[in-house]
């Protein structure tokens, strides 16, 4: 972790609700990793994954949803941010067939993982799902490194039903078409993923004080005990997560 | 300009603590700066046996602060005293303070009992006033003679000082802190949090999943203020001043109300160098006010 203080140097939005937020001055994290970002007026910050971060930019997707992200759509570039960066163990990488597996906001972590793998010279399959086609977000940014796959809840664009139901309908099968998985969405759909397939890590949210392990406010249970979303995740093993 | 104070006979190096279940068990922040400029630090309430805690969402956001319904999560006394004190004793030599929570008298005891004989540990806050667990906590804090009767079968198995945490969620406070150093108290901690809840508008749900939790954060430090100042008042023990405290100045106005150290809570949460920015701060902050003994301030405001 470290504290620093960012410049924004672009803010665009990507769909009605959710914003490209574009910053200097960070460090570099790695894919999964999250920042948490003081916001005017909030007494907790909020954490935010890295959507990427690369030759000295830092990317983050926001989407609003509650007062905070509200004020954050509305920063304008040139604004200085306090922030805790480097939070959070990150993806792992060392798939040779990697399929990734994103459901809304949950999309844009996936992104610098997509990267980090065309980097390595693997071609990941990326499947996006949104709740319409009004939402979607990134997919010709995906398309640089990744195959990738559009499934939309009502069928306005792609295949018709969520991210999982995608891949069941085209027929994935772990050893196959991937040998595994990387995953951040919601919870639902992540509990989905994880009882199709053990052989994944999956990027949970929650509802965080902190945001880097002191107060415990965002603890679940697996298999190896308690563990804290902020600091030995976000990024959990499948098959080691006890869903409540 | 000399900012150590006494507790219990010990010179701490500062008056600033980091308050229990905002610093962990304490080791990880060593990663951040060298705690040893901290006076002390109250390590994350310990019960007998691990604990997982409420289920989540645990935290909501308040106005100037925070709610948290954590639940007590922790690996249980044993695990405690084998993993978490050494790991902190090995970067920290300044006065440890065990924070003891538990759901019946009996497992009051046992945990302060093993803590209190665990050499590193300099002081055992009992925690009668967490407003999160069920059946205990709190029910033991806001019931004088329960809290006498509690204070004093401890106290007898307790070989370092006891020091008592109390609740602000009571009629008189006061009252509570004479209750327990009748019982035996060798000290008083306050103010633990104050029962809050918030309503998320979209769910039409209470944000925390048990409904409420403990509010803490700058909105409540003019009550933990006149708290502290009503406690050290009434007794005759050392008094340790919480409740959002978040700058220099915060302290030493909690300890011209009459606390002689100052526990440091939710400002940890928002910024992981709280504590050390309010210990450098605080020379400044004595100068502008004419302060050279920061003990010399101690209830200047009784």
């Amino acid at each position: 972790m470290k504290r620093e203080t960012l410049l924004l140097t672009g803010n665009r939005p990507l769909t009605p609700t959710v914003f490209e937020l574009t910053f200097s001055g960070a460090s570099a994290m790695r894919a999964g990793q999250f920042v948490e970002l003081e916001v005017e007026g909030q007494y907790l910050r909020r954490p935010i994954s890295v959507c990427d971060s690369a030759d000295g930019t830092l990317t983050l997707l926001v989407k609003r949803v509650g007062v905070g992200t509200d004020k954050m759509s509305r920063w304008q570039a040139g604004r200085e941010v306090s922030a805790l960066t480097g939070l959070g163990n990150g993806f792992g990488s060392d798939a040779t067939k990697p399929l990734l597996v994103g459901g809304g906001i949950g999309c844009a972590p996936l992104y610098r993982l997509a990267r980090d793998f065309a980097e390595k010279g693997v071609r990941p399959t990326v499947v996006l799902g949104f709740q319409a086609a009004a939402e979607i977000y990134y997919r010709d940014e995906f398309a640089r490194y990744a195959e990738v796959i559009v499934a939309t809840d009502d069928g306005s664009d792609g295949f018709k039903g969520n991210a999982v139901a995608a891949l069941c309908d085209k027929g994935f099968a772990a050893g196959k078409d991937f040998d595994r998985y990387y995953a951040c969405g919601p919870a639902v759909m992540l509990r989905a993923l994880s009882a199709w397939c053990a052989d994944g890590e999956l990027s949970l949210e929650a509802r965080m004080g902190c945001g880097f392990g002191a107060c415990m406010g965002c603890s679940i249970k697996t298999t190896d005990g308690f563990r804290r979303v902020c600091k030995e995740g976000p990024v959990f093993d499948a098959a080691k997560v006890i869903w409540e | 300009m000399d900012i150590s104070v006494d507790l219990f006979g010990r010179k701490l190096a500062s008056p600033v603590i980091p308050a229990s279940g905002t610093f962990g068990f304490g080791s990880e922040f060593a990663e951040y700066y060298d705690l040893n400029i901290l006076g002390g630090i109250a390590l994350k309430g310990t019960t007998r046996d691990a604990r997982y805690g409420n289920p989540l969402p645990r935290i909501a956001e308040c106005p100037a602060g925070l709610i948290n319904a954590i639940g007590l999560q922790n690996p249980g006394v044993d695990a405690v005293i084998a993993e978490e004190i050494p790991r902190l004793a090995a970067v920290y030599d300044g006065a440890i303070i065990a924070n003891v929570g538990g759901h019946s008298e009996e497992e009051y005891v046992v945990t302060a009992e093993k803590l209190s004989d665990c050499k590193e540990v300099f002081a055992v806050e009992l925690n009668i006033s967490c407003p999160n667990v069920k059946g205990g906590g709190m029910a033991f804090g806001t019931d004088a003679q329960i809290a006498k009767s509690l204070v004093y079968t401890v106290k007898k198995r307790v070989k370092k000082p006891l020091i008592v945490k109390l609740s602000p969620n009571v009629t008189s406070i006061s009252d509570m802190a004479r209750a327990v150093v009748d019982g035996g108290a060798d000290g008083v901690s306050l103010i633990n949090t104050l029962v809050g809840m918030r309503i998320d508008l979209r769910t039409r749900r209470p944000v925390i999943a048990v409904r409420t939790g403990g509010v803490s954060g700058p909105a409540v430090f003019p009550v933990a203020l006149r708290m502290v100042n009503d406690v050290a008042r009434a007794v005759n023990v050392p008094v340790i001043g919480m409740g959002g405290v978040t700058t220099a100045e915060d302290a030493l106005e909690m300890m011209m109300a009459g606390a002689c150290a100052v526990q440091v809570g939710a400002a940890n949460l928002v910024n992981p160098y709280a504590c050390k920015e309010i210990v450098e701060a605080l020379p400044a902050a004595m100068e502008r006010y004419g302060i050279r003994n920061i003990s010399d301030i101690i209830g200047a405001a009784l």
